[in-house]
């Protein structure tokens, strides 16, 4: 089997590489360029640099592989980096690696792989595939510590044909030792955190350098309405955020709403940010249709525990209700619905 | 494996390794030194220096020897700029090679005034538009001979002829990089003041170029130090390197009438192969105003990217044209100027043919590329 292998120049991807070369595949290794400075140059900083680059093609090279940088620029910026921006604007709380993996990773790169005859295309994600005669299921990563089926939720049937996640079978520290065995440059990298496209800065000062002229000043209120303050804009805030408020109200206070278009923060007590339900749009489904209404086990965003819900379907949506209400449903965040370690569908979570 | 990539080097040629390596075991001289080693290496050197600017129709002592292309652009447009402790003026055009528009743009932090000509359509640069662009202040003009990456051919004798009529006290510079191979350059018939040649482009070694500075030019150094080359390029001298790009002009000068037979052979037979099969192509450059070894062409709805690759896995080398440092494909400035949006210049690649391309390699390239091309639409 040829197999396109998408190398970060981190450690997972390295070692999915070799798994595929020790396996007898015909491999090539490719790095999507995502990100660039303002003159097209690999940027010294967050994703994308040089040194990442580097260390994917010398893993490539120590494999003896193909290895190829691929311009995906203009699809991040349009497909994710845009979007992320116009979101948190917008008062909601993107995530651009699932943004990412379905406009980028696993829709324009996966053709791209097509066109160079490869079978597959291999990530470094921990997840894993199987297939019965039902079709293909999606499941959760051995190690239930580095689980990332969260970030592919999007996969369909046609995907799932054509992608594979080698070190979704083992654990973590598996991974880390099959680097080692092979000596691989990247065995004790550090694992990437936080918005790969941020860099070293956090999102805030990213967004304000990005779209300077939209941040609105405007007034923090509490449920009942009485102001309690002024911020400097919608983009300091998340929903569910304790800290950093710039009020000192004796008690502790969380962001309950955010109302962009008159650039007011509702502020209220751990309570008031319970949800019993929530509405989701642009939902997949793994198996391409709704399974019956049912309780899943429901993930509201990438660092939570699942908790039950009732997920009832509906053209293009579906509705979630949990038993218990559960506190800082962020609209924006991806709603993912899993049965036991499988994988059922997702979708945007857009109203709470 | 079939390389069509020489434009963005080519493989040396044996004659210039076979005269280079004495350099590293016996005449290992510094050639600065007074002793007999030293005079050893000091007459290689200046023997390279003379053959050299007899290949050029210039004087030995107008040839600086530098690290390459890239250094003697920038000093000769930051020289030039800065000569005489000014802000000179820099005239130049929107197709030249990063060595020159990115010394302009550093020139320009500096104070330096800075007037980038466009060029027409199909890539070629008005010598009047240039001329206009001369004033009081313009102390360099530096205008390409032939494009890197289209292979566009530039006139340079017209430009320089232009500038000197308005003011003759301007100095002219063209980078030679890509046109000498295939191309008789003399520095009087060109009326240039300075011109810049990299050994590894015509079969000689990388990391060795060198800067025609027609006597009496006033040049401010970009490297300090000891003073060699006349104070124009401090640093020990290369005396190796400086022997391969001599012999190196010496061969491509005797080889060529072949070079530019064979490689029009392959070429003609690249391009009529690929049309029988690509009706659609399209060459990005005017009908005989180009360099032989180059074939800039657009296949419609083929991104280039994707098409390098194909190509790559067949065992063909082409090259998208222009590549930041990881090797991913950006967006080519002079495709920008000749006015190709970003779609259609991501379906660019350059083909280049060089002194190894045998006539019957257009064929089979024509062949792997159109395969590839009709697998991709």
């Amino acid at each position: 089997m040829r197999v396109m292998v998408a190398m970060s120049g981190g450690v997972d991807s390295s070692v999915a590489a070799a798994m595929m070369v020790e396996q007898g595949h015909d491999v090539i290794g490719a790095t999507l360029k995502l990100w660039a400075g303002p003159k097209g140059e690999a940027p010294t900083a967050g994703c994308c640099t040089v040194s990442d680059s580097e260390d994917a093609r010398r893993v490539a090279a120590q494999l003896d592989v193909p290895y190829y940088v691929l311009d995906y620029t203009e699809e991040f910026m349009s497909g994710v980096v845009d979007r992320f921006i116009g979101d948190y604007f917008s008062g909601l709380t993107p995530n651009p690696c699932i943004e990412c993996n379905r406009e980028v990773k696993f829709s324009r790169f996966l053709e791209q792989a097509a066109q160079f005859d490869c079978d597959v295309l291999v990530t470094g994600h921990y997840a894993r595939t199987r297939r019965d005669d039902s079709g293909w299921h999606l499941l959760k990563g051995a190690d239930p510590g580095k689980d990332q089926s969260y970030v592919l939720y999007m996969l369909g049937q046609a995907e799932l044909e054509r992608v594979r996640f080698p070190v979704g079978e083992q654990t973590k520290a598996e991974t880390r030792t099959y680097a080692e065995r092979l000596g691989l440059r990247t065995a004790a990298k550090p694992d990437s955190q936080d918005i790969c496209f941020v860099g070293d800065g956090n999102y805030r000062d990213f967004l304000r350098g990005r779209a300077v002229e939209t941040v609105q000043p405007g007034v923090i209120v509490d449920t009942d309405g009485r102001q309690l303050g002024t911020h400097a804009g919608v983009i300091d805030f998340t929903i569910g955020q304790r800290k950093g408020l710039g009020i000192a109200l004796g008690e502790p206070r969380y962001v309950v709403d955010i109302e962009p278009s008159t650039a007011t923060i509702t502020l209220g007590r751990k309570e008031d940010l319970a949800t019993a339900g929530f509405a989701v749009a642009s939902v997949e489904w793994v198996a391409g249709e709704p399974p019956p209404a049912g309780v899943f086990d429901v993930k509201v965003r990438y660092k939570t525990e699942a908790v039950a819900g009732r997920v009832v379907a509906s053209p293009g949506g579906a509705t979630v209700e949990f038993d218990q209400p559960q506190a800082a449903i962020a609209p924006g965040q991806a709603a993912v619905f899993y049965r036991g370690d499988e994988v059922v569908g997702g979708g945007t979570i857009v109203a709470t | 494996m079939l390389y069509l990539d020489h434009a963005a080097t080519t493989p040396m040629r044996p004659e210039v390794w076979e005269a280079m390596s004495p350099h590293a075991e016996t005449i290992y001289g510094n050639a600065s030194g007074s002793h007999g080693a030293a005079r050893s290496a000091k007459n290689a050197l200046e023997e390279a220096r003379e053959r050299a600017a007899a290949v050029l129709g210039a004087q030995a002592l107008e040839i600086v020897f530098t690290g390459g292309g890239t250094e003697s652009d920038n000093l000769a447009v930051q020289g030039a700029a800065l000569a005489g402790g000014g802000r000179g003026a820099i005239v130049t055009t929107a197709i030249e090679h990063e060595a020159i528009l990115e010394t302009a743009a550093f020139l320009a932090e500096l104070g330096c005034p800075v007037r980038i000509i466009g060029v027409d359509v199909s890539g070629v640069v008005d010598p009047d538009d240039v001329a206009a662009a001369v004033d009081d202040d313009t102390a360099i003009v530096s205008v390409m001979a032939a494009n890197n990456e289209t292979g566009v051919v530039q006139p340079v004798r017209r430009v320089s002829e232009a500038v000197k009529k308005r003011r003759p006290s301007v100095v002219v510079h063209t980078d030679a990089v890509q046109s000498f191979i295939s191309q008789e350059l003399n520095v009087d018939d060109l009326g240039v003041d300075m011109l810049s040649l990299a050994a590894h482009k015509f079969g000689g070694p990388k990391g060795v170029g060198l800067l025609y500075v027609r006597s009496g030019v006033g040049l401010k150094p970009v490297l300090h130090g000891g003073g060699q080359e006349l104070g124009r390029r401090s640093g020990t001298h290369n005396v190796m390197g400086a022997v391969g790009l001599a012999t190196a002009m010496e061969l491509t000068t005797a080889d060529r009438d072949r070079f530019n037979t064979d490689v029009g052979a392959a070429r003609r037979s690249f391009e009529e192969g690929l049309r029988r099969r690509i009706p659609d192509l399209e060459v990005n450059a005017p009908a005989g105003g180009r360099l032989v070894q180059h074939s800039h062409l657009r296949i419609p709805g083929v991104r280039n990217e994707t098409l390098l690759v194909r190509l790559d896995q067949r065992g063909l080398a082409v090259a998208t044209g222009s590549s930041c440092q990881s090797g991913a494909a950006t967006i080519s400035h002079v495709l920008a100027a000749m006015g190709f949006d970003d779609r259609r210049a991501r379906e660019c690649l350059r083909f280049s043919f060089g002194w190894t391309t045998r006539p019957e390699d257009g064929d089979s390239a024509a062949e792997i590329v159109a395969d590839a091309v009709e697998t991709l639409r």
